[in-house]
């Protein structure tokens, strides 16, 4: 699936975004968060905090512990702040 | 309804606008302007957002306030990129018969937009710093408060 990164996370990850396959046992949004930030690094610094994470599967807004199901494309960021 | 949604990193032209908005049938034109406001330093704003994702919220909320609201019209624009201080970021402007549906509809969408769709603000500072702007609980309580139907609480000054 496509993941992407957005504001403070794309910065500390250093990538916009990239293309992965979830391992097995990753099945919600939380547990590829995980398991990106079981990578360390910028990685690791970006996904510190759970509680600064929102998430959004296929462009919907969607609480992390959420199945990824058939999604293709998942975005991770901190809460929003426009307007 | 008329509905025009944009993400743009262009000034807009608040005066076409509201032209266009207006129709033969509308009693008044609500609007709000948001804008880069100065201070501690500040010398920028950069904004970011989700291609696709921004728009489609955008568009969801604008059949939101017409599904509540009798509208005739409704325009969200929102600028990205680097904005100055004094810069317009914003524009949300509405078109009703009468002005309680404009005037309500504008409200709840400017709260509703700074919870609902995917933009993040950097702030640049004079000594070249730069900080994400983190999100405001307030925000949070004025989009809710919405949800819950009840009228948003004051700004805090």
């Amino acid at each position: 699936m496509h993941v992407l990164y957005f504001a403070w996370l794309r910065e500390k990850i250093g990538l916009a975004g990239e293309d992965l396959t979830p391992p097995p046992g990753v099945a919600t949004a939380r547990e590829l968060l995980r398991h990106l930030a079981a990578r360390g690094g910028g990685y690791g610094a970006a996904f510190a905090n759970e509680a600064v994470i929102r998430c959004a599967l296929d462009q919907e807004f969607v609480p992390l512990d959420t199945a990824l199901g058939q999604a293709v494309e998942i975005a991770f960021f901190p809460p929003v702040t426009g307007g | 309804m008329r509905r025009r949604i944009a993400v743009q990193e262009a000034a807009f032209d608040v005066n076409a606008e509201l032209a266009a908005l207006s129709t033969p049938e509308a009693g008044g034109l609500a609007s709000f302007i948001g804008v880069v406001r100065g201070g501690a330093g500040l010398t920028a704003l950069r904004l970011e957002h989700y291609p696709g994702m921004t728009e489609r919220a955008l568009e969801r909320l604008a059949d939101a306030a017409a599904a509540r609201w009798a509208l005739l019209g409704c325009t969200i624009i929102h600028r990205v990129g680097r904005l100055e201080l004094g810069a317009p970021i914003v524009l949300v402007a509405t078109a009703s018969a009468h002005r309680a549906d404009a005037l309500a509809a504008t409200a709840f969408l400017i709260d509703q937009l700074k919870t609902a769709a995917p933009f993040w603000k950097s702030e640049a500072f004079a000594d070249g710093s730069q900080r994400w702007v983190e999100a405001r609980d307030a925000d949070e309580a004025a989009a809710a408060a919405w949800r819950q139907d009840l009228p948003p609480p004051p700004e805090p000054l």
